[in-house]
Parts: structure tokens; sequence; C-alpha cells
């Protein structure tokens, strides 16, 4: 989940790369609101974020930032059909219990989806567990013990279950330290920044 | 702070048809007004309250207004930022005219001549007092349960008047449940003897024991099971089981000593009314049941609110009202507080609630000028 610092994360400005301006914006999980306002200045949406967390329901309303308090896991049944332009699930989809059904709720709700995620098949990531212990990195910094990810994947796992569910991939970026990753990137990225729609 | 009146000569024309020549419509108010008059709020009481909002009168340290916790200085709504307005709403019986006032026509008092009044009526003469104290428009307009259907109201039927709603415990109608529970509180009013048709001022008697009873009903919807498990429990009043009718369980004796202290002082006609103004509000109602187009005009930023433990008026009714909002592209924050107290939960002290509305009225006033 978002850590709520307000620090900008590098996938907030791969994502705003490819919202359109002026456009419906759902952030789920969207913590104390600031991928929501930033994309407000830098991209003049409108939209609200969903969360379930006390403190960050408190923390949007001091931002300013329209949030439902909400569970994830019960879907999205206070939201329309296509209601929103896209809907954004940013470095959650691994904390999720049902991330198959959340990613079918984000294409029924929105028209097209933005997901990001760390990257399991980050070469730092294998060296940990080929030298016998679960990854602890800036972009995974829990402990095995107090995760609260559950859902970890690859690249090459997502683009799998993308395929499989004709999810179709509009765009994909590749961060490592916030810079793009052009080769391997299932091998060097750090973080994988998705934009899909429906039909693959 | 003491209460005022307003004198209304222009008649108001009620839903349901009637027409009320003049009314009275008793207020206080709390804070300043600033020179723009752009800080104004207005709090809109739900069943049994009043105008008195917030504070205590000068040698009554006793009657603390019935928001006390949430409204005046330094509060959540603090009244050194923001004009504080709380109205009796018409029909009442603390002060405004309702019921058991003279009417005019007769020089008798109402009683069963009044008209059944209705949240839009309620907002109607809102509108007129704030035109009386020259607030064109507020920046909030705040409420809980029945006091939220006027926030609600005021959106629809006013949408240029209020920047933000504070819609708390709310629901978008009556479930056919909470309209039964209703319907047994007036049952018991109207068929207590002494009840005389509504007219019972004029035989020096009141329906004391419909009212009574009207309340019990009421007070058991307010509160949660568990909340009153740990209240009261099983626990009983002299230690032993007595084999009789008198108060035995704990329960029994709050529920009767609420009763009575209730029969006091509120006046059973303005009762039946306001149980009929809860069951007749329905915006969708004119829209073919559908909420977003009922709610469509509004144009204030909304602050939905809802408890875990309140079945009288529970979280999915504020998420209907939620969903339209959210159809319609407004702005809207939406809450669901945990607290174990059941409906009555938008009165109590509660930390994270009261952060929340804290925090909102903050946002509210940094658009504000001081």
């Amino acid at each position: 989940m978002r850590n709520g610092n307000g620090i900008q994360r590098p996938d907030f400005a791969a994502i705003a790369e490819w919202v359109r301006p002026g456009s419906r914006v759902l952030d789920l999980g969207c913590g104390d609101g600031t991928l929501l306002g930033y994309l407000k200045a830098q991209r003049d949406i409108s939209g609200y974020g969903v969360e379930i967390d006390d403190a960050s329901i408190l923390a949007c309303v001091r931002n300013g930032v329209n949030v439902i308090q909400g569970d994830l896991e019960r879907g999205l049944s206070g939201f329309e059909d296509h209601s929103f332009d896209y809907v954004i699930l940013s470095q959650t989809l691994q904390a999720m219990k049902n991330s198959e059904r959340i990613m079918k709720e984000m294409l029924r709700v929105g028209l097209e989806g933005i997901v990001t995620f760390p990257n399991f098949g980050y070469w730092k990531n294998r060296l940990q567990i080929a030298r016998g212990h679960m990854p602890v990195s800036d972009n995974l910094p829990y402990e095995w013990f107090d995760t609260p990810n559950v859902h970890l994947c690859t690249i090459a796992d997502f683009e799998r279950f993308c395929r499989e569910r004709r999810i179709r991939i509009v765009e994909r970026k590749v961060l490592t330290r916030g810079k793009n990753v052009g080769q391997w990137p299932n091998l060097l990225g750090a973080l994988a920044v998705y934009h899909f729609g429906n039909g693959g | 702070m003491a209460p005022q009146t307003a004198k209304f000569t222009e008649p108001i024309t009620l839903k349901c048809g009637a027409v009320i020549d003049e009314y009275e419509l008793v207020y206080e108010t709390y804070g300043t007004l600033n020179r723009d008059r752009s800080n104004a709020v207005l709090v809109c009481h739900a069943l049994n309250a009043s105008h008195h909002v917030a504070g205590v009168y000068a040698g009554d340290a006793e009657n603390v207004g019935w928001w006390d916790n949430m409204i005046g200085p330094g509060k959540p709504v603090d009244t050194d930022r923001f004009f504080v307005i709380g109205v009796n709403n018409l029909g009442g019986c603390h002060g405004s005219t309702g019921p058991k006032s003279l009417n005019p026509a007769t020089g008798k008092p109402w009683g069963a001549q009044f008209p059944v009044v209705t949240v839009e009526d309620w907002v109607k003469s809102q509108a007129r007092l704030a035109d009386r104290l020259g607030i064109g428009q507020f920046a909030a307009v705040m409420g809980g349960s029945l006091g939220a259907m006027q926030a609600l109201q005021w959106t629809i039927s006013y949408p240029e008047r209020l920047r933000h709603a504070l819609v708390i415990a709310c629901a978008p109608n009556l479930s056919a449940q909470n309209i039964a529970f209703n319907e047994i509180a007036r049952q018991a009013i109207i068929t207590d003897p002494d009840f005389h048709g509504g007219d019972y001022y004029g035989h020096g008697v009141t329906p004391k024991r419909g009212l009574r009873v009207a309340r019990m009903v009421g007070h058991v919807t307010y509160l949660s099971d568990d909340e009153m498990a740990n209240k009261f429990g099983r626990e009983l009043k002299h230690g032993k089981l007595g084999y009789s009718f008198d108060t035995e369980f704990q329960i029994e004796s709050y529920l009767r000593h609420q009763a009575d202290k209730f029969a006091e002082y509120f006046d059973a006609n303005t009762y039946l009314r306001i149980t009929k103004v809860l069951d007749y509000f329905d915006p969708a109602f004119e829209h073919g049941g559908n909420l977003t187009r009922a709610l469509a005009p509004a144009k204030a930023s909304f602050l939905v609110i809802s408890f875990t433990t309140d079945w009288r008026f529970s979280p999915e009714r504020s998420r209907e009202i939620v969903t339209a909002l959210l159809d319609n592209r407004s702005d809207v924050t939406y809450a669901e507080i945990e607290a174990p107290h059941g409906h009555d939960a938008f009165l109590l002290d509660d930390a994270r609630y009261h952060r929340l509305v804290a925090a909102y009225f903050d946002r509210i006033g940094s658009g504000t000028a001081p």
C-alpha cells in the first residue's frame, strides 16, 4: 500500500504522462491522495480515491481530495459501469487477496486501467532469493512476516495473466530508480507500470 | 447567547397544499458573521432537538446545546471562525410556530388543525430565515439523521445557496421497517384517551402515556444491540427477580426514565408530525425512484458519514446517496465510522468522527475569508 508520506513516487510521473487532461480518474487505494492531487495539478483531472484506512481518509480530507471509504476486496459495487476514464491501482495489486476480481472491476468501472506493481523478477530480488532470503528492497520494503503483499508477480506473469483474460495492454513502462528500462525488463526493471483496456 | 425570534408575515404554502399565513421561527446564533457573509453554517436538527445547538444559557448551566460536543469555540465546527445558526423547525414545540401555538384565525391552539409539514417545507422556511439574516449562501448546511435529510434537501431546493453539505447518519428515504416504527409511535399517541383527536390543549391534559411509548420505541432504534448489552445487559434493578410488572431490568428503568423526561417537555402533536416528515422524505420519488436524477441539481461539495452499527440508517443507505453523487460527478467524500453506538453515534464524542469533521471545516474555512 501507499506509504502516505506525501513523497512523490516514480510511478506517478509515468501515470501522469498517460492520463489525458481533463479526464475522470478513480484511484484505488489512494492513500493520502497524493497521486490524485498530482494528477489534478498536472492534468486537470477530476476524480475520487477509494481507501479503507481511517487515517488515509482524514489525510485526503486535509488534502482536499474526494475519497470514498470502502474495502476494495469487496469490489467496486458503488460505482457505475464505465463511469471513469481511468481506474488506477498503484502499488496495491500485490496486496489484494482477490487480484483477479479487482482487475475485472477496474475494467468494468473504467474505460481503461492503470496498474503499477513491484516486479518480483527484478534481478536484485532474484539474487536475494538465490542467496536464500525473501527480497527486501525499496519497492518491497517489508520483511516476510509483516508484509501486506500476498500476490507478488513478475512482468512475465502479469503479461500472461492479461493474455489469458483478453486484457489488452495499451502501454507499458518499466522503471528502476525512476529511469526507464529498455532491455530485459523482467530482469532489469524494479517497478512495472501498465496501461490496459478491454479486449486483447 | 439567547434564542431569538423571527416573525414572518408572508404566507408559506406547504407541500401538502395548506397555507400558513404567518409564523415565527426561533433560532440561535453562535460566532460572528464575517464581512462578506461567507462563513455561515446552518445546523439542522433531528427528531426531538431544537434551535439550542451549542453552549448554555446564562444562569442555566444544565441546559447544554444538543450538539455542544461538535459546535463551539475550538470545536470541530469552530464558532471562532464560523457563524453557526440553529433553528427550531416549523411545527416544532420549542418556540417556533407549531401545533401548540395559537392559531390567529381561531385564537386557540392549532392542535389537530396544524398541517403536516415536510422536509421541503422546513428547508423553505429556513431559507426565509437566511434571507432575513442576510445570508445569500451558506458555507455549509449540516445535520445528522433527519437533520441530514434537510441538508440533502437544501442541495436540491437551493443548490446555489450552500457550498458544502454534511450529511451524517442519513438515508435517502425511510425503509418499511423505519416507517413501521414510526407508525407504532403514532398509534401509541393517537390511541391515548388524553389525545382528544389532537385538541388536548383545551382539556388540560397531554397524551403522556402515548408519548412515553412512542419515545421508548424510538429510543430502542437509536441504539445498537451491542451498546444496550454493554450498558445494561440483563442487570436487575433490585438484584433479584420480583415476579411483577414493576421495573426489574435496568434497561426497563432506563427506558421509563427517558420516556418520562421526554413526555414532560415534548409536544405529542409535534412528535406525530415529525414522524410524518421522516416518512414522507423521498427526493427520488418524483424522479421515478432515481436518486441520481433527484440530486442532479446539487452543486455543493458533500461530506457523507455513516456509522457501522447504525441499523436505523445503515451505511448501505448512505452509500446509496454516495452512489448517486458519484453518478452526478459531485464532489463527495464518504467515511464509514466504526462506532458501537448505533444511530445515536452521530451525537456522541468520537475522536475519528470529530477529527474528520474538524478537517473538513478546516478546508471550508481555508476557502473562506476571515
